[in-house]
């Protein structure tokens, strides 16, 4: 019974684990047109010497990561106004810096905080922004993507997806033993939280549209099972796990559905699960590997991966049923599909000449454009304004994360300082 | 090979005559069979494991490192399933001895290699450990005596990211479970 002493080592952990290390960002691929804005470091009235939190520095880093602004250096600043009676337009006309944001944060007792900020326009020396809103200590940062998102929509026309949080999976060794966690992190790789550790598998991690829950596969059992987690609490509840395949759970937009891929009729199928009375209903019907769903964002089909054709390659069908619809014919590989926030595009893994790269659909013109350039890209994800894509790749021997812009303009890449990061999966803008 | 099944069988019989005196990790696996935990016997040589009441004992050990079965890994080609006519025999092979004796189970753990999407991989893995399954069902073997996982890429037997790597990671692995 060497099954017991091979015991597996499972845990949950409730609220921040301070010993997981954060994600660090690196811009690896500027973008041309960058807008140049200057985000000046806010002034601060408090007990402490100085604020909290850099205010400044997390917006200004925001901006940049989006690769849409280009934020001047701080050794650039020629002022440091923080209130508007001091700005100086003619300094940062001279800087050619198209805008201009300031603030300050005021601590107001009992670990509150009021934060005011501007953005200017520098050119016609105009006020586009002015707000003011109280905080906490713990949500000074969410405060700061909060302005970085004004900011964006203001300046671009588009909303922001800086307050979010993107799930990954990271794996490291322990002698021959490999352990697996599934994190959550804030989208610029702070504040990492461990909601699962295991010593077996975790997989394919989902968030539900309210940015509340997360449902993965698990092998904790030595066989694959689904589980939905809530984030802030921990608790957890078991929703598959039938002989076989328990795969590939994606929510249905109205967060009521689960699809899944199960095996428990012979071979993988796609079902929906309704998550009130665990009912299910199968999708497909076909002798090939079916897998990998994705909701369309208006609830009304599904995009899967079947090899049915002879290759891997994604289909359409409606989530009420019926007749599967091949979505891509170029290449002999098209996997693992994700729909864009407005559901005219989809990510995927395509490969070419034996390498496996993260291309885009675009399902008004079926034009298909390849977006990056590794061996081993997967596992692509949509940030919720549709801006970015986060994908895993490899780099050397390990794994990281990165991040592309829809255009293949902009690239990023997030990594540990050690071990292997994995799977990453964008949170919805309601996250937080 | 004949020669080779005589010596194999002489060694179960020794194996057999010299009894069930299990240490360690051993136990009584249908009440009529002690098992030999393999991780405590390594360095002793051939220890077997004793004939099950009833069937047609083939005369393999699982223990004896000399023995057919204890070769317990089957590889795959590049997005394939199937299995090589070499493999047919040695799974004919594992066949005989799980339909010698209804108490054993095994578990076959489909893999797959790193290219391309992980749960895509997962059903390649399904697909290889389904297809191992129909061979050993095809010899015999009840369903009931096996059961199937597929890990995907998940778990790779090499690290890697070459087809040195790749061809040692596309396998089906067999594990004795009643044991």
């Amino acid at each position: 019974m060497r099954m017991i002493f091979r015991a597996v080592l499972l845990y949950l952990t409730i609220g921040a684990s301070a010993a997981q290390a954060a994600l660090t960002i690196e811009i690896t691929q500027g973008m041309e047109g960058a807008m140049p804005i200057a985000v000046v470091p806010f002034g601060w009235t408090g007990s402490a010497a100085a604020a909290p939190e850099n205010i400044a520095a997390i917006i200004s880093s925001d901006l940049s990561r989006s690769g849409r602004f280009e934020p001047l250096p701080d050794r650039d600043l020629v002022a440091h106004p923080t209130n508007a009676e001091q700005v100086q337009f003619h300094n940062w006309r001279m800087l050619n810096v198209d805008n201009l944001v300031i603030g300050q944060v005021t601590e107001t007792g009992a670990g509150g905080y009021n934060i005011q900020f501007q953005l200017f326009d520098v050119y016609r020396g105009k006020q586009l922004i002015g707000q003011s809103f109280p905080t906490s200590h713990a949500d000074l940062r969410r405060a700061a993507h909060h302005i970085s998102d004004l900011i964006y929509k203001e300046l671009t026309g588009e909303p922001g997806a800086f307050n979010t949080r993107i799930a990954y999976v990271t794996t490291a060794d322990r002698g021959a033993q490999k352990s697996y966690t599934l994190l959550v992190a804030d989208s610029d790789g702070y504040n990492p939280q461990t909601i699962l550790h295991s010593s077996q598998p975790l997989m394919s991690p989902a968030w539900s549209s309210d940015g509340k829950r997360v449902a993965y596969v698990s092998f904790e059992n030595k066989t694959a099972e689904i589980y939905i987690q809530d984030v802030a609490s921990s608790t957890r509840r078991k929703l598959a796990s039938f002989k076989g395949i328990n795969g590939a759970p994606a929510w249905s937009p109205d967060g009521r559905r689960l699809a899944l891929t199960l095996s428990r009729d012979g071979n993988p199928e796609i079902y929906t699960m309704d998550l009130a009375s665990l009912a299910l209903k199968r999708l497909t019907s076909n002798a090939a590997i079916d897998t990998e769903p994705a909701w369309s964002p208006d609830s009304r089909s599904l995009v899967f991966t079947s090899d049915r054709g002879g290759s891997p390659q994604l289909y359409r069908i409606a989530s009420s049923g019926g007749q599967a619809q091949r979505l891509t014919f170029e290449g002999k590989y098209n996997a693992g599909a994700d729909f864009s926030p407005d559901g005219r595009k989809l990510a995927m893994v395509h490969a070419e000449g034996g390498a496996y790269r993260i291309a885009v659909l675009d399902l008004d013109t079926s034009l298909l454009r390849v977006l990056t350039d590794g061996q081993q890209d997967e596992s692509p994800s949509f940030s919720p304004n549709g801006s970015m894509i986060i994908y895993a790749t490899g780099t050397g021997n390990r794994e990281v994360l990165a991040a592309v812009s829809v255009d293949g303009r902009f690239r990023q890449r997030l990594s540990l300082q050690a071990g292997n990061v994995r799977e990453p999966a964008w949170s919805p803008v309601a996250g937080k | 090979m004949k020669d080779l099944m005589n010596s194999l069988f002489v060694v179960v019989l020794v194996g057999v005559l010299a009894g069930c005196s299990t240490t360690g990790g051993g136990k009584s696996a249908t009440g009529e069979a002690a098992v030999e935990d393999r991780s405590t016997t390594a360095e002793g040589g051939a220890v077997s494991r004793g004939a099950a009441a009833g069937g047609s004992f083939a005369g393999y050990s699982l223990d004896d490192p000399a023995s057919p079965l204890s070769r317990r890994v089957i590889y795959f080609e590049y997005d394939s399933s199937n299995v090589t006519a070499a493999d047919q025999d040695l799974l004919a092979t594992h066949a005989g001895y799980l339909a010698s004796d209804a108490g054993q189970t095994v578990t076959l753990e489909g893999h797959a290699d790193e290219s391309g999407s992980r749960e895509y991989n997962i059903g390649l893995g399904d697909r290889r450990a389904q297809s191992v399954r129909r061979i050993l069902e095809l010899h015999g073997v009840a369903s009931h005596q096996i059961n199937t996982v597929s890990y995907g890429e998940e778990k790779p037997a090499a690290e890697g990211h070459s087809e040195a790597a790749w061809r040692l990671n596309r396998r089906v692995e067999i594990v004795y479970t009643a044991r």
